[in-house]
């Protein structure tokens, strides 16, 4: 990662990313209400709705949950930009859950007993997915010999070939990643019902904008995880990372729309299940078949 | 037009009805009618929620609990009281356990009738909800949104009895004391 291209991720993640998170979310909401049979709001809703939220009465339960939340945008900002400069992977993930624990301090600085079960679900999940992002970057470096996110890019052929069953271990994750179904223990999007409304239960009008905002970063980073592993060196993976993201981002919304919520238990033992399962066995794989 | 009418999340109590505003209320959100279509989101929280469905009339137990509901949210917002019993108190006006509409714990903007509320007209006052919902974003973009105060606190004992309030009887009574 050099400084020029820290300066150009900067610059386009921090401004492209909202835009395509927002358009993102937008059809997600659109797909799901055909998917249920239903019309469904304009495109353009997530945005209404952040624009609501910043225009609503400036009120808090505290003075520092605002300030949390707000360190925890920042952090997963910082997280993508390393991402798409190039930065060292195991750099972004650190981040990235240095994140998610502000979050996490966030609602429970509120005291609220419902939000305090928000957060410790938000626990339970973070639990649930880091051992696997963690595997992903060891076999990542077994791989590549480097945790630079750019070294997919002197590959003759895509990682996905040489790490097939890692590569479905982040796409189970991934459910809990993008907070769908049945995996949406702490906090979901659309008309879910929670207890109130999980760890966002005491965050109002621009706190709650800035975790919508979040969430646009994050899902944009999301795909560009499933994208490292559909990218090689040759212009041709422009349209299979393209064509992947949509695919793989569409399977999550079936998999919303079907299934249940499942309980903290299940949740955690299926991932750390798949997680170990899927490395053992593909580590296993590029051993013996080189 | 801005993006405060374009996003309106709902909250709803069921005050002390029989369930079938509230039923009418669900149906709402159903493929039939689909509200989401503008933009309305049930969200079963008052910190996120502009505008509070309120069914059924309100009596002394739970007047606390609308006030609560009501008090934490955040401004701009908009109250409907949806079915009959929620505007006036309807067949109950007259009990001695019930103080009656919701307009007796808190200021009502629109009001649905019907018994029970059709889901249309649900929608309709939401609608007009709407319009009241600009009017006080654009009050409190200006810093002249005037917080609305609650009503005076009533008790089943302000109600009529027999042609005159049991009230005034103890306030004759305290007089005729002094």
């Amino acid at each position: 990662m050099t400084l020029l291209s820290f300066a150009l991720s900067l610059v386009g993640f921090g401004i492209l990313a909202p835009v395509l998170g927002c358009l993102l979310a937008g059809i997600d909401r659109k797909v799901t209400a055909r998917m249920q049979g239903r019309v469904g709001p304009p495109l353009l809703q997530p945005y209404y709705d952040v624009r609501k939220l910043l225009a609503k009465e400036d009120v808090s339960v505290n003075s520092y949950q605002g300030f949390y939340v707000g360190i925890s945008l920042v952090l997963a900002i910082l997280s993508g930009v390393f991402f798409f400069a190039g930065g060292n992977f195991l750099l972004v993930i650190f981040v990235l859950t240095l994140s998610s624990l502000f979050f996490i301090i966030a609602a429970f600085s509120t005291r609220s007993p419902y939000a305090e079960i928000g957060a410790e679900r938000e626990i339970m999940q973070v639990m649930s997915y880091e051992p696997m992002v963690i595997l992903i970057t060891v076999t990542f470096y077994l791989v590549l010999g480097s945790f630079d996110t750019f070294a997919v890019l002197e590959q003759s052929e895509p990682l996905l070939l040489s790490l097939p069953l890692v590569f479905f271990g982040l796409l189970f994750i991934l459910t809990i990643k993008l907070r769908k179904s049945p995996f949406d223990l702490s906090y979901s999007h659309h008309a879910h019902q929670e207890l109130v409304k999980g760890i966002s239960t005491e965050m109002s009008g621009r706190t709650l904008a800035k975790v919508e905002i979040m969430h646009w970063y994050e899902n944009i980073l999301f795909l560009g995880w499933v994208a490292l592993f559909l990218v090689w060196g040759s212009w041709w993976a422009i349209p299979a990372v393209i064509g992947g993201v949509i695919l793989v981002y569409f399977l999550e919304i079936l998999i919303d729309n079907n299934f249940a919520r499942v309980k903290w238990q299940a949740m955690l033992a299926s991932s750390w299940a798949v997680a170990l399962v899927c490395t053992v066995l593909n580590i296993a794989l590029l051993v013996w078949i080189p | 037009m801005s993006s405060t009418i374009k996003s309106p999340w709902l909250i709803h109590y069921d005050a002390s009805s029989c369930n079938g505003c509230d039923i009418e209320v669900l149906a709402c959100l159903t493929p039939m009618y689909d509200v989401e279509r503008f933009g309305i989101i049930n969200t079963g929280n008052p910190k996120h929620a502009d505008v509070l469905l309120v069914t059924g009339s309100v009596n002394e137990r739970n007047i606390n609990v609308v006030q609560q509901i009501y008090g934490q949210m955040l401004e701009p917002k908009v109250v409907i009281a949806c079915g009959i019993c929620a505007c006036t108190g309807g067949i109950f006006k007259e009990c001695y356990n019930t103080l009656g509409g919701i307009d007796k714990a808190i200021p009502v903007d629109v009001y649905a009738p019907g018994c029970a509320v059709r889901p249309e007209a649900i929608i309709d006052a939401v609608v007009t909800g709407l319009g009241v919902l600009e009017q006080k974003r654009a009050a409190l973009a200006a810093g002249s949104l005037v917080e609305q105060t609650l009503p005076d606190c009533v008790t089943a004992a302000d109600k009529f009895v027999d042609g005159q309030t049991i009230r005034d009887e103890a306030l004759a009574k305290t007089q005729a004391q002094a």
